[in-house]
């Protein structure tokens, strides 16, 4: 990078009313809706397991998981497929998918205080776009949301 | 002994696994003392190669192969100075041991073709090689340089911390044997090292090179392909790798059938050609990596005769250990699985099955007892059966060691058949320290080596006939990589259950007005009656909070895990496939009921079910009551007194006994029988008890012919025993009785339609009054 400026390349996609995006260099693609498998049991974000060529990939509903309102049955979302440090990968249900967006690390900024509930947990910060701001997701936590599924319903 | 035999036929192999080890150490040896010469103090190079040439002397010396034997040794010495700083690595130093190694190399390769060392020559090395330890008379010689730096080497940095500690014996020794072949050579030879090459005769030997960087040319044999060939012919792999490629040929496999099923309806020939042919190379493909996995069961068995021996010296036994189909292959990972409950079960054998000589004799059997190991393919499994031809197990003694051990209760055991009574060894705390020096006894974790086989989706069975011995037999999965599976659906989705645990279909329809079909509850608990056992039923719809099924059938999967037995009640029953075992992402790993994932020939997902988990709650839904007999409902203390009792008697008169007080059911022989006047007695719990042909009551002619006597006891408190003579118990049922006054008589209540039979319900109170004031007798 010859750049003074650090830039990112965030991809981006809406879920509800919500303006996310996470680094391109962690999704490994991004697929049309799947049939799934249902998990039964199993915490309401995981919403089934899909095939992807062959291997099996857990999807997690960001709705719940932010704790939005369900999307109309009638809107498919789409698999945001991204890695997992541990080699899996698992796949975020979106409602759209958006562009990929060239940011300014310059622009990037705390969680603004005006976000609240679940969202401000999996959000690291934000950065300030025209019209809009895009929020960056934690990916590590969204997918260890098992693990806050337990600590909450214990606590 | 019998480890005779064994060793003989192991010993091509062990010679082979000789060639194939040191090839590679030889190869790293080369490599490692050029790195040497680079580098000469470095301890732990010289550590390493010193190792090398110890375990290739060491094993040379217990195969025999004393000329190899001998060059090492020297070697090793002249290394050993090296290490301990006593000499100093000078390229000519290097240089001889570099022809040490070539020397063994060409002795290793004859030893490959040959079988035997040949007549390679090594007494030049060996001169070198002592020269080196002792330099005064190679002085004089023109390789007089070669030893000048090994002299002025001794006050070379000398740390007194050699980097092996386990080694330091090991050195000295070496040091001190040094003398012995070191003296007599440096009198006889002072030739340098090519000249020796060049005399000596080695008939292998293409003699026109004997410059020491080219020793290597010569020793090499014309077919030097051949020489390679032990060592060329296997390669060691990463396990790791093994495993994805398996998981891979499972995948193409599972595609394979995808494409086949989908060609198969399609016209174009030349597609369903092309898909024949995939067919084919698929399914090779898969066996060809399977076999990389594949070991032969011997690696496991191979310590067993000394086990067998040392236990068997111990005990005082005579044993012989017979082993059959020792070349039998399974997973390497399986054969690690079941090394331990293998070796327990010969133990075991030894140590509780067979008797000691002077019992045997008695027993009129010979003094050496023999332990059979046996191994075999059948159906897709691998079957290894552990027997001996001991004393056997008796059941009553395990019986009583049960019920000592509150395992089961007196009654319980009592009706229990012998083969489970012999499956009482497997429960979890059956084995006692008492049990170790029990006669009868065997079992001594038993439980463990049930778990341990049961967690690699194995089986273990047991068979025991009293005074002819015992055989064990333990079955396991080829490959865990790729297991068959039956796939049911519940709520629209699909599951898949591994074949081991499952014991049958069974599919209950509801009846003709379209009533579904009846389940019945013991002690609130769902259970179906299957051939006079009551199965507890676990709905899979329950168990995933999943809406309940519609219910005009029902589908019943048998299944059995941990010991239990239990009826899985599913939505439906699709097909049977093979799949391959996928681990749950980690986001689901603690969700309770699945035991993975995989993907079936339709290319969707589907979840394997933890047949074990779900035997856990089928235990906690039917208690005790897991493939409870009929016999054992009437001693559950929840069962409804309410109940009846339905049996035969005569050819097809069906009668039915209120449950109130009758307190178990029994079995009598003729010769149990005694007579007390003209009533007939049953000494029973030290108590004597009248029998009342429940037959004659009802003026029914003739009494039973057989000479088992089914007798339903009936104890009011307090009261002497009364036992009601039957000829058959057919079941228990829960039913409103309509009475119907037709054909009473003294003793019956009644009639009524039972399960669709007219039976007559006997009066118990008026027939017990009867029996004791002497009527209806």
């Amino acid at each position: 990078m010859s750049e003074p400026a650090k830039l990112a390349q965030l991809c981006t996609f809406t879920v509800d009313d919500l303006y996310l995006g996470v680094d391109v260099t962690e999704v490994q693609e991004v697929i049309r809706y799947q049939a799934m498998t249902v998990v039964p049991l199993a915490p309401p974000v995981v919403r089934g397991l899909i095939n992807l060529r062959g291997q099996i990939v857990t999807a997690l509903d960001l709705r719940s998981m932010l704790g939005l309102p369900e999307a109309p049955a009638d809107e498919l979302p789409v698999n945001v497929v991204i890695r997992d440090g541990a080699d899996e990968a698992v796949s975020l249900l979106v409602d759209q998918i958006g562009d990929v967006v060239d940011v300014d690390e310059i622009a990037f900024e705390e969680v603004p205080p005006t976000l609240t509930g679940p969202a401000r947990e999996l959000v690291l910060g934000a950065y300030k776009l025209p019209g809009r701001l895009l929020l960056v997701l934690d990916t590590r936590k969204v997918q260890d949301v098992h693990l806050r599924g337990l600590a909450a319903a214990s606590a | 002994m019998s480890d005779a035999p064994v060793f003989a036929d192991g010993l091509d192999e062990i010679a082979q696994e000789f060639l194939v080890e040191s090839y590679e150490n030889l190869d790293e040896l080369d490599r490692a003392l050029v790195a040497l010469e680079k580098e000469p103090n470095s301890r732990p190079l010289l550590a390493s190669i010193f190792r090398t040439i110890h375990t290739i002397k060491g094993t040379s010396g217990f195969l025999a192969f004393n000329r190899l034997e001998r060059v090492t040794h020297v070697g090793e010495n002249v290394l050993s100075r090296l290490r301990d700083g006593h000499l100093e690595l000078t390229p000519d130093i290097a240089t001889v041991l570099l022809q040490m190694v070539d020397v063994v190399r060409a002795l290793l390769g004859t030893i490959e073709q040959t079988g035997a060392e040949g007549d390679v020559d090594t007494a030049a090395v060996e001169e070198a090689l002592a020269r080196v330890l002792d330099p005064k008379p190679a002085a004089a010689e023109p390789e007089a340089p070669a030893a000048e730096p090994a002299a002025t080497a001794a006050p070379a940095p000398v740390e007194d911390a050699p980097v092996l500690d386990d080694t330091d014996d090991v050195l000295h020794d070496g040091a001190d044997e040094a003398d012995g072949p070191a003296a007599p050579a440096d009198v006889e030879e002072e030739t340098p090292v090519e000249q020796v090459l060049e005399k000596a005769p080695a008939p292998v030997v293409a003699v026109p090179a004997p410059a020491a960087e080219h020793v290597e040319a010569p020793v090499h044999p014309e077919e030097g392909e051949q020489r390679r060939s032990i060592a060329d012919s296997s390669i060691r792999v990463d396990v790791g790798l093994l495993d994805q490629l398996m998981r891979m040929v499972g995948e193409l496999v599972l595609t394979r059938n995808q494409v086949v099923q989908y060609t198969a309806d399609l016209q174009n020939v030349e597609l369903q050609r092309a898909s024949q042919r995939l067919n084919l190379i698929a399914s090779e493909l898969q066996e060809g990596v399977m076999k990389t996995r594949m070991q032969p069961i011997e690696g496991v068995w191979s310590r067993l005769p000394r086990v067998v021996r040392d236990l068997g010296a111990q005990c005082g036994k005579q044993v012989k250990l017979v082993m059959e189909g020792r070349e039998t292959e399974l997973d390497r990972t399986l054969l690690e699985a079941v090394k331990d409950p293998l070796t327990h079960l010969v133990r075991n054998a030894v140590d509780h099955g067979l008797e000691a000589p002077a019992d045997r004799l008695a027993a009129g059997k010979p003094a050496e007892g023999t332990l059979t190991l046996k191994a075999y393919h059948e159906s897709g499994q691998v079957v290894v059966e552990v027997s001996d031809d001991g004393r056997g197990m008796d059941p009553v003694r395990i019986g009583n060691k049960a019920v000592d051990n509150g395992l089961v209760s007196r009654d319980q055991l009592a009706r229990m058949a012998e083969r489970e009574v012999l499956d009482l060894i497997f429960r979890p705390g059956f084995s006692t320290a008492e049990q170790v020096t029990n006669v009868s006894g065997r079992g001594v974790g038993m439980d463990v080596v049930r778990t341990n086989i049961e967690k690699i989706g194995g089986s273990v069975d047991i068979q025991s006939v009293l005074g002819e011995g015992s055989t064990v037999r333990v079955r396991i999965p080829l490959t865990l990589a790729i297991i068959p599976a039956l796939v049911v659906r519940q709520g629209g989705e699909m599951y898949c259950i591994p074949q081991v645990s499952l014991l049958e279909l069974v599919r209950i329809e509801g009846d003709a007005e379209g009533a579904g079909p009846q389940i019945e509850h013991v002690a609130g608990a769902p259970v179906h009656r299957l051939r006079g056992n009551l199965l507890p039923l676990v709905f899979l719809s329950e168990q995933l909070e999943l809406p309940r099924e519609g219910r005009e059938a029902l589908n019943i999967v048998v299944l059995q895990s941990e010991g239990t037995q239990f009826g899985l009640v599913v939505e439906d029953v699709v097909d049977t496939q093979e799949i391959v075992v996928r681990p749950l992402s980690r986001q689901i790993k603690h969700v309770e009921g699945f035991a993975g994932a995989t993907i079936t020939g339709d290319g969707r997902v589907a979840l394997i079910l933890d047949i074990a988990g779900l035997s856990q709650r089928a235990k906690a839904v039917g208690g005790s009551l897991s493939a409870m007999s009929i016999e054992e409902q009437i001693s559950s203390e929840d069962w409804d007194a309410n109940g009846l009792l339905v049996c035969r008697v005569g050819q097809d008169r069906r009668v039915a006994l209120p449950m109130g007080d009758i307190a178990r059911l029994e079995e009598f022989s003729d010769g149990d029988i005694e007579h007390a006047g003209d009533t007939q007695v049953v000494q029973y719990r030290g108590e004597l008890m009248k029998l009342v042909h429940v037959g004659s009551l009802l003026g029914l002619a003739g009494q039973m012919h057989s000479d088992r006597y089914s007798v339903v006891v009936h104890r009011h408190d307090g009261e002497q025993p009364l036992g009601f003579v039957v000829e058959e118990i057919l079941d228990v049922i829960e039913q409103e009785l309509q009475l119907s006054d037709v054909g009473t008589r003294g003793g019956l209540q009644g009639s009524a339609v039972l399960q669709g039979f007219v039976t007559d319900i006997v009066d118990i109170p008026a027939l017990v009054a009867a029996a004791r004031g002497g009527m209806y007798v």
